[in-house]
């Protein structure tokens, strides 16, 4: 695709605005599927030949034009864009596209994030990994065009030629020696009408910036504390605000019985009852806490009252549909079943927005990835149009999927609304564990066959509490299809399913789909989706597969791989990881690959399952086998910044590490238990490997591949091999540590506990 | 409304607020100082922590009425000037390994780095694996072998052991 878009000129607008302004054209630039592999004996999968990313690559084509770089008259170059930032280091990214193709230096590009904007439809929507995807051409595209008409203006302005100028670090230079900086043509190059116009962009062997190491453009504000996220912005009146919420999922308020001895508490001013709990307005977010241990409310029922893990699993497996392969006597089989209990995707940083409303107009803060949906939902919600709704997206501090909801930016709105005053809303972590958005518990139920060394089928029913995909695609219209009962949220769920999901194995035969049942738990999309829970499943029956055709795991994995860089990770992982090194008892190596978003990876990892490091002391927290050694090799396709893959990569090694070992929920009587991070079990300092290496494979591909959640499955997957060799048993039920509660929960009510007070005995 | 005093990053300040509201809230939400940020307020998952005196502490579990007129109290606004410099050692060296993703936790986890440091050149010795298995604080993102190769480069530039 980007291929044949390189060598075509690639059409823009020169905006009119005070300073150059470039706003590009993307319609031609539709999704070219790859061509399919030479697939004998399986047929492709829907994932092979169109994934999720091209979906979205369609959907976002027609608005992208709508991206505009602008250039200044300081000579900085800036584009507010309609993505995310949630730790990926996508505005790093985006800046080293624009000045690449400026010919500007980095630290000269400003990359803010846009307010939702409904008519760009489809194309506000951060996940499925695609943002280098979607933005790659257009980006680089208004970037070559606003070079273009600098140069043009430059030469008009010395009357020479525009070819014999050269650009570089912002400035122009003519052969006679002439030279402009950008700021000084900014205001000249800026066009009085829109004009059409065309550009090339660079050949990626004159690149000096794209695919080069960069460190993110925001680090500097981070470690010195001045990267503001929404609760750090000032916004005049918007007083800290937080929630005390029913003792089970989705419960609701009867009543509140304490109002007035609420509201003479030190510094509250306001109390109002929401859908889903009573929201405190205060002077400082502690009052807030200490209101909540106060207030007395009479509570309705939840959406999932009186269920716990045992009763979800149980319709589970009721739902699981059988398996349909049947097992021939002249082939051999194996057969299993795995569980994955519930998994929170909850970042560090708590559900947050801040909300302004007035009686004619809303305005909303918010880390979100579906800016538009959350607009229209929440100018519903108001009564007010969607025109009258701001919707500002503000750095994020981390989502995992979290933020494709809007559901703190609703409550902000409603809460605001209420009290007819700004608010600054925070959830808590105990809410976020509790009330927040959770991957579904899911059973993944598997069967192959093989016969005379070959496998001969490959069938998997995955089955999982509904996922919501409420989001749609991020605009206002898909978005409400998903919410329709049947053809909507579980169509859109199968389709995402169908285009996320393949087996990158020759196994003959072969099945993967999902059964969804409709439990009412506040469910969304978390990192990596369906993947490192079906993969974990595959991976582990290729390893059964092996066992029993008496092949090694790396051999029969190069003896059924499909695909040509899968195998090359898989070859270089085994190479560089040294596989089948000899190891002590109670340690091993395991590998898995995986291959989505166009992307190849092959993760390598040593695990110590022995006693000694199972059971050493850690105070509230587990200890567990650890993975002491990771590697990662990946093919991203187009590396536009390695340092940064190399961070997603080394992301996706830790949640692959606790989705498999320690993270779980553990669902009780409606509500999970977890309520803080010393019961969420997220990979810690003393469970990370001690040493985590990537290998970033050259590609001969010039399109970027989706990253952002590669890492997670094959991880995952790796972990899970790895602790099935050490220990000689397969593991089926995941985190392995799920059936032991390695805390103590935290009372239901209040909804969120007091602090401590003893802080300073805890300094060191 | 009770009045307390103390040292915060160099400069005496006075601040009225309730005896039991939490040190967190006294910066953040009445002095405006947002680098220490609000993960949990339960003392776990150390994304405020901050130091007293040079020891890394949490504000999110300390009353403001337990802090006295002399404490001094360092933010990560407050570190560089520790070392009159620009930046810690600790801050360039995160920098020098690109260590923040979302950036959430992270000037939790450069003060605590930076104690963990000078307690163990306090007792002679450098800092090891076993004691950055010790530090609590959580980073979502996951970029825990980033701060282990900071910290340990930091830790050379920081005051060698005695």
């Amino acid at each position: 695709m980007a291929k044949q878009l390189d060598r075509r000129r690639l059409l823009g607008y020169l905006v009119a605005a005070p300073t150059l302004a470039v706003a590009v054209d993307w319609t031609a630039a539709l999704a070219c599927p790859q061509a399919t592999r030479a697939a004998v004996p399986s047929l492709p999968q829907p994932e092979e030949i169109f994934d999720l990313g091209d979906m979205q690559d369609l959907a976002a084509a027609p608005t992208s034009g709508l991206i505009t770089v602008v250039v200044n008259g300081d000579g900085t170059a800036s584009l507010a864009v309609p993505r995310a930032e949630v730790g990926q280091g996508m505005t790093t990214a985006i800046a080293m596209m624009v000045a690449e193709e400026l010919d500007l230096p980095l630290g000269k590009v400003t990359i803010t994030l846009a307010d939702a904007r409904p008519e760009l439809l489809m194309n506000q929507l951060t996940g499925g990994s695609n943002s280098m995807r979607s933005m790659y051409i257009p980006v680089r595209a208004a970037a070559a065009v606003a070079r273009q008409r600098l140069v043009e203006v430059a030469a008009a302005t010395w009357d020479t030629d525009p070819a014999l100028l050269t650009t570089r670090h912002g400035v122009i230079t003519a052969p006679e020696g002439q030279t402009a900086t950008y700021g000084e043509l900014a205001a000249p190059a800026a066009a009085r009408t829109t004009l059409t116009v065309t550009a090339q962009l660079k050949p990626q062997s004159a690149f000096t910036i794209l695919g080069t190491p960069q460190g993110r453009i925001d680090a500097r504000d981070i470690v010195t504390g001045r990267k503001q996220f929404t609760m750090d912005l000032q916004v005049p009146g918007a007083k800290p605000t937080m929630v005390a919420r029913p003792p089970t999922i989705n419960g609701t308020v009867v009543s509140v019985n304490n109002v007035a001895a609420v509201l003479a508490m030190p510094g509250v001013t306001d109390v109002a009852a929401l859908a889903h709990g009573v929201a405190i307005r205060a002077e400082a977010f502690g009052q807030c806490i200490d209101a909540i241990q106060v207030i007395d409310v009479t509570w309705g029922p939840g959406t999932v009252d009186g269920q716990s893990d045992d009763t979800v699993e149980a319709q589970l497996k009721a739902a699981l549909p059988d398996l349909t392969t049947p097992l021939s006597l002249l082939a051999g089989s194996v057969d299993a079943e795995f569980f994955f209990a519930f998994a929170s995707n909850s970042p560090l940083e708590p559900d947050c927005a801040i909300a302004d409303v007035r009686p004619g107009s809303a305005e909303i803060w918010s880390s979100l990835k579906a800016p538009i949906v959350a607009q229209g939902a929440i100018a519903a919600a108001l009564g007010l149009p969607v025109s009258a709704v701001t919707v500002h997206v503000t750095e994020g501090g981390g989502s995992f999927g979290r933020h494709l909801f809007h559901d703190a930016a609703l409550e902000a709105a409603e809460a605001s609304q209420k009290m007819g005053k700004p608010v600054k809303l925070s959830w808590s972590r105990t809410d976020n564990f509790r009330q927040g958005r959770a991957h579904p518990m899911c059973v993944s139920r598997v069967r192959a066959s093989y016969a005379l060394g070959n496998v001969l089928t490959y069938e998997q029913r995955h089955t999982s509490v509904q996922t919501e995909f409420g989001h749609g695609l991020g605009d206002m219209v898909t978005a409400t299809a998903s919410k329709l009962p049947v053809a909507g949220g579980l169509a859109l769920s199968q389709t995402i399913f169908e285009l996320t999901q393949s087996s990158p194995y020759n196994f003959g035969v072969t099945v993967q789909a999902l059964n969804e049942i409709p439990l009412r738990f506040s469910t969304g999309s978390m990192r990596n989706i369906y993947s490192p829970n079906v993969a974990c499943a595959q991976e582990l029956i290729v390893d059964q597969l092996a066992k029993k055709m008496g092949q090694d795991p790396v051999m029969f994995r190069r003896n059924f791989l499909k695909d040509q860089r899968l195998l090359a990770v898989l070859n270089k992982a085994a190479a560089a990881g040294a596989w089948g090194k000899a190891m002590p008892p109670g340690t091993a190596q395991g590998i898995a690959v995986h291959s989505e978003y166009r992307g190849a990876i092959a993760v390598l990892v040593d695990i110590d399952c022995t006693a000694a490091t199972v059971t050493r002391p850690i105070s509230d927290g587990v200890a567990g086998p650890r993975v002491t050694r990771a590697l990662v090799v990946v093919d991203a396709g187009f590396t536009i910044n390695p340092r940064g893959l190399e961070a997603q990569m080394i992301g996706g090694v830790q949640d692959g590490i606790a989705l498999a070992l320690t993270s779980s929920l553990h669902i009780s009587a409606g509500i999970p238990l977890e309520g803080s991070w010393d019961n969420y079990f997220y990979t810690r300092e003393w469970n990370t490997p001690l040493d985590i290496s990537v290998i970033v494979m050259p590609s001969a591909s010039d399109s970027p591949s989706g990253a952002g959640e590669l890492g997670v499955a094959p991880a995952f997957a790796a972990v899970a091999c790895a602790y099935a060799r050490a220990t000689g048993t397969l593991p089926t039920r995941f985190p392995i540590n799920h059936a032991a509660l390695g805390f103590t929960p935290l009372p239901l009510e209040p909804s969120t506990p007091q602090s401590p007070t003893d802080g300073l005995g805890n300094a060191f | 409304m009770p009045t307390h005093a103390f040292i915060l990053n160099g400069e005496q300040v006075t601040v009225e607020a309730e005896d039991n509201l939490r040190l967190l809230w006294v910066l953040r939400d009445i002095l405006g100082v947002t680098g220490p940020k609000y993960g949990c307020a339960l003392d776990v998952c150390k994304a405020c922590t901050c130091h007293i005196n040079g020891l890394a502490f949490n504000p999110c579990s300390v009353r403001v009425k337990d802090i006295k007129p002399t404490d001094e109290i360092t933010t990560i606004e407050g570190l560089p000037a520790t070392v009159g410099a620009d930046l810690h050692p600790m801050q360039q060296a995160w920098l020098d390994y690109d260590v923040a993703q979302c950036g959430y936790c992270q000037p939790g986890q450069i003060m605590a780095a930076v104690a963990k440091v000078k307690r163990a050149h306090a007792e002679g010795r450098e800092i090891t694996d076993a004691d950055l298995d010790e530090l609590r604080n959580i980073c979502r993102c996951g970029t825990y072998s980033r701060i282990r190769q900071a910290v340990k480069a930091a830790a050379q530039k920081m005051t060698s052991p005695t």
